[in-house]
């Protein structure tokens, strides 16, 4: 074992303790000390598995079948329970995905910070380990005094927790530290700054860091290495540069072509179909079923990594000629027709019993245009659509939809301007009726609007192949279908009833990149087809490129700027903007 | 801090005070209105319409129903709850030392089921789907779905009749004299209240705690290396007990109305069976502080419970202003 290395996982399986079907199978990956390796995979490839697996950990229902994991020179999986309590936190630690859930809401952070250091014996006394504390909150620029510490997670900003949770996981020096989303839900400048001290933290103690995420820009910014996964297996592995620069797999390379990026306008371009879950995946290479390169060899059995040369390998049998394969859209990039204006809203402000949280707002959305509202969250966007959707009681100043008033509540408003405005949300899990299939969710607002049962049958037809799903899914209850179909089913809703304008609340932002681009994709579609006005808000910045014609930046309740999207994107005129556009990771900025 | 919880605590007394005085005008209200008159009742259908009027005077029974209303309330804050009218002798003196037997046996059928509960409760989502979770889960369902006469019956027949003769089926307790002077008699009234108090309180119990073992901050303290017995009492047990407060006051309320049963089975002399007797008798004095009393227990209950809930759940203590 060289010393070099600090992280060692070999042919590691973990499997559904109740059936034996593998989660994730044949996962070898080399991390050496003071570098970071990105593992990156839609959800459900298997990465969180894989990175609790190195804590020695399974959750509920998940069993360690075979394999070995050195961290140093410590093999982990071996130990006893008592070993494992002891070089979890110690040896190698974790930083969750969730702060705000993952700090015990019971407990003071001081109290829970200074367990950590006494359940590892580190600093021998009390005054040691409260010295150490404000030495890590010092490095995750925390501050440092007793009051603070003192404080209930719930009184730390979302960014604060995340802090509290680094400083957590490099308290007792640890040689491996396992990172799972650690910026997920966090605005892009929070991000910046949790995202720097990682790498500063990793830098300077020589920790090898495994950064488990969704998002490529991430990576690119923050990683040396990157192994992608699908459906439990490791397909593609390498440095960052190599694999952004030439992806080796069909499917890093459909990955890569579906990431939005803020340094460049590009068409993010879906693929259709998806992983299957355990016990359910083809025999042979699992993301066969969904490869333009398929042949009758991929299906015998799963392909061995091939070097590509350097240090980037791919579980492909043809990895060395996909390099030749350009993943395209299907179809052209036309020009848009923008009408006249359809929603003008004009110095509405709005709040919540009685504080005013957004200033003054106006904006105007043309027929076959779709406006971007970007901002962070607290910045009033999602309370601007919402009074636009009616949603929302406390506004003053005018609306107007084709130059008529509207009312503050929808149920104020007449059917047809109602009908006029639909809103599509950002949790398809939450927005469909788990007891109503998919087809009586559909139907509703006919139903209400009096049409017969026949033309409800047929315009529920109609709208789901405007959304390209068959018509048998109007059967389908809501847990049959992945988050993509739901989403699809939400905008299917939203079409039956030939909306003017859509109100898109973050709806993708709850996706995985390539069912994002897909939908993406088709809102692009049915706003050409249709000459639909879109509002799409949104705190991604990247897809702002690739979906929006104008763009309106808010902060703290108020439009900071506005205008075209390449314009605003490309050549910010505010500080606010600039530095928001600075903070957002970029993958082709990084490859510069 | 320390004041906003000072003064949490006071907001919240006087409103279970607010509480109680709507309480007191139901109270009169509902008993005023009973159709019979307790002046007949205690002279029988035989009396002279002249004795009548006379014990009606004595009673004041003949004044308006407001001073009534108002001479009762006030007598009580002055300490003079009227005079029974079965017994002739003053409340207090007559409903006293039977409040004082029934919240003895609510206080050890309290202090025994309460941390029982949390200990089952607990050790079931420890052992989830395991031996000691069925089992605990199957025998918990079978006692909360029996009444508790049916309890009491079933402990009278195994400890004092038919199987063995180990315990009294009735309790000898002179009135007055302290409840713990009669140890034996007290076992099984307060074995039947604990049976029907703490499958409830333990199936709660475990479904808190069943959520907080599944939640992401137990599995990060088990992540940053902690014991078990840590993970359980500092990260797990903090959070399961605060939902679990509100089940234990409410099934604590709901002893104060189940002891009366459990009080006749036993011939405990408590305010159950005072009760019992006051309502044959019209005793209308006895029966309005009794009601008044057994309120007063669930307003002092949902009160701790709440202020329980609020210290154990610093997310709701910061709030306080």
């Amino acid at each position: 074992m060289s010393s070099a290395s600090g992280l060692r996982i070999i042919d590691l399986r973990l499997n559904v303790a109740a059936t034996g079907n593998d989660i994730v199978d044949g996962i070898n990956l080399t991390i050496e000390k003071g570098r970071v390796l990105g593992l990156v995979g839609e959800s459900g490839s298997g990465k969180t598995t894989v990175g609790l697996a190195v804590l020695s950990h399974a959750r509920r229902g998940v069993e360690i079948a075979h394999g070995q994991i050195f961290c140093g020179d410590t093999e982990v999986l071996g130990l006893d329970n008592e070993a494992k309590r002891k070089i979890r936190g110690g040896l190698v630690s974790y930083v969750p995905q969730d702060p705000a859930s993952s700090l015990n809401p019971a407990l003071r952070i001081g109290l829970q910070l200074i367990e950590v250091l006494e359940a590892h014996d580190f600093g021998g006394s009390h005054e040691a380990r409260k010295a150490r504390i404000k030495e890590m909150m010092t490095e995750v620029l925390l501050p440092t005094d007793d009051e603070y510490l003192e404080r209930y997670p719930h009184q730390l900003s979302g960014g604060q927790q995340q802090r509290v949770g680094l400083a957590m996981a490099f308290a007792c020096r640890p040689s491996v530290i396992v990172l799972d989303e650690p910026t997920t839900g966090l605005d892009v400048s929070t991000q910046e700054h949790v995202l720097k001290t990682i790498r500063q933290l990793t830098r300077d103690h020589g920790v090898a860091a495994l950064y488990i995420t969704h998002d490529l820009a991430v990576i690119a910014d923050l990683a040396d290495d990157v192994a992608v996964m699908y459906s439990g297996r490791v397909v593609e592995q390498g440095e960052v540069a190599e694999i952004f620069k030439n992806p080796a797999h069909p499917y890093t390379r459909h990955l890569v072509a579906a990431a939005p990026d803020i340094a460049g306008k590009k068409a993010i371009i879906g693929l259709a179909g998806r992983a299957q879950s355990p016990g359910k995946r083809p025999v042979g290479c699992s993301f066969a079923p969904r490869c333009e390169l398929v042949e009758d060899a991929c299906r015998v059995e799963f392909p061995k990594m091939v070097s590509v040369g350097g240090r980037q390998s791919a579980a492909c049998i043809k990895a060395t000629q996909v390099a030749s394969v350009i993943v395209r859209s299907a179809k052209p990039e036309s020009t848009r027709k923008i009408g006249e204006p359809v929603i003008e809203v004009s110095a509405v402000s709005a709040g919540y019993s009685g504080n005013t949280v957004v200033h003054e707002v106006s904006l105007t959305i043309r027929k076959g245009e779709c406006l971007a509202l970007v901002g962070e969250s607290g910045s009033g966007k999602t309370t601007v659509s919402r009074a636009i959707g009616g949603l929302h009681r406390e506004w003053t100043g005018s609306i107007r939809l084709n130059g008529r008033e509207l009312k503050t509540m929808a149920r104020q408003r007449a059917v047809t301007d109602r009908l006029a405005i639909q809103y599509v949300f950002q949790n398809p899990y939450g927005s469909l009726n788990p007891r109503r299939t998919v087809g009586d969710s559909i139907v509703r607002p006919l139903v209400i609007d009096g049409k017969s049962k026949d033309d409800a049958r047929r315009a529920v037809l109609e709208v789901l192949d405007k959304v390209s799903l068959p018509g048998s899914y109007a059967n389908k209850y809501p847990d049959q279908l992945s988050g993509g179909e739901r989403q699809r089913i939400a905008i299917a809703r939203a079409l039956v009833s030939e909306p003017e304008v859509l109100v898109c609340d973050e709806v993708t932002s709850a996706l995985d990149v390539l069912v994002q681009a897909a939908i993406v994709d088709l809102l692009s579609d049915l706003r050409r087809q249709l000459g639909l006005a879109m509002l799409f808000v949104t705190h991604n910045l990247p897809l702002v490129r690739s979906i929006a014609d104008e763009v309106a930046v808010m902060s703290e309740g108020r439009i900071v700027e506005v205008g075209p999207s390449e314009s605003v994107i490309g050549n910010p005129q505010q500080q606010y903007t600039q530095s928001l556009i600075l903070a957002t990771p970029s993958i082709e900025r990084s490859m510069r | 801090m320390k004041a906003s919880i000072l003064r949490f605590v006071i907001k919240r007394i006087a409103l279970g005070l607010l509480t109680l005085f709507i309480v007191s005008l139901l109270i009169f209200a509902v008993t005023q209105a009973l159709p019979a008159d307790p002046a007949e009742a205690m002279l029988g259908r035989e009396a002279t319409p002249e004795a009548l009027a006379a014990l009606r005077t004595e009673f004041g029974l003949d004044k308006p129903i407001v001073s009534q209303y108002t001479n009762w309330l006030f007598g009580i804050f002055g300490g003079d709850l009227g005079t029974s009218y079965a017994t002739s002798t003053p409340v207090g003196e007559y409903i006293g030392p039977r409040v004082s037997a029934s919240f003895f046996l609510l206080l050890i059928a309290a202090v025994g089921s309460i941390p029982l509960s949390i200990v089952i409760g607990a050790n079931a989502a420890l052992r989830r789907d395991r031996k000691f979770d069925t089992t605990s889960s199957l025998v918990s369902l079978i006692l909360a779905a029996m009444p508790e006469f049916v309890v009491g019956t079933i402990l009278t027949i195994i400890f004092s009749t038919t199987i063995w003769q180990l315990l009294p089926a009735v309790t000898y307790l002179e009135v007055g004299a302290p409840p713990w002077s009669d140890i034996k008699g007290l076992t099984l009234p307060v074995l039947t209240l604990l049976i029907s108090v703490t499958p409830y309180v333990s199936r709660v119990m475990r479904a808190a705690m069943v959520e907080v073992l599944e939640s992401d901050y137990v599995e990060m303290a088990r992540l940053k290396g902690m014991d078990e017995r840590t993970v359980l009492w500092r990260h797990a047990m903090p959070n399961a007990v605060g939902p679990a407060f509100q089940v234990i006051a409410l099934n604590l309320a709901y002893l104060a109305g189940g002891v009366i049963i459990v009080e006749r089975l036993f011939n405990f002399p408590g305010i159950g069976s005072a009760l019992a007797d006051a309502v044959r008798s019209r005793d209308l004095p006895v029966i309005q502080f009794l009601a008044l009393i057994i309120a007063g227990v669930y307003v002092l209950t949902n009160l701790l419970a709440d202020i329980g809930t609020v210290l154990v759940t610093p997310r709701l203590r910061t709030r306080l202003k």
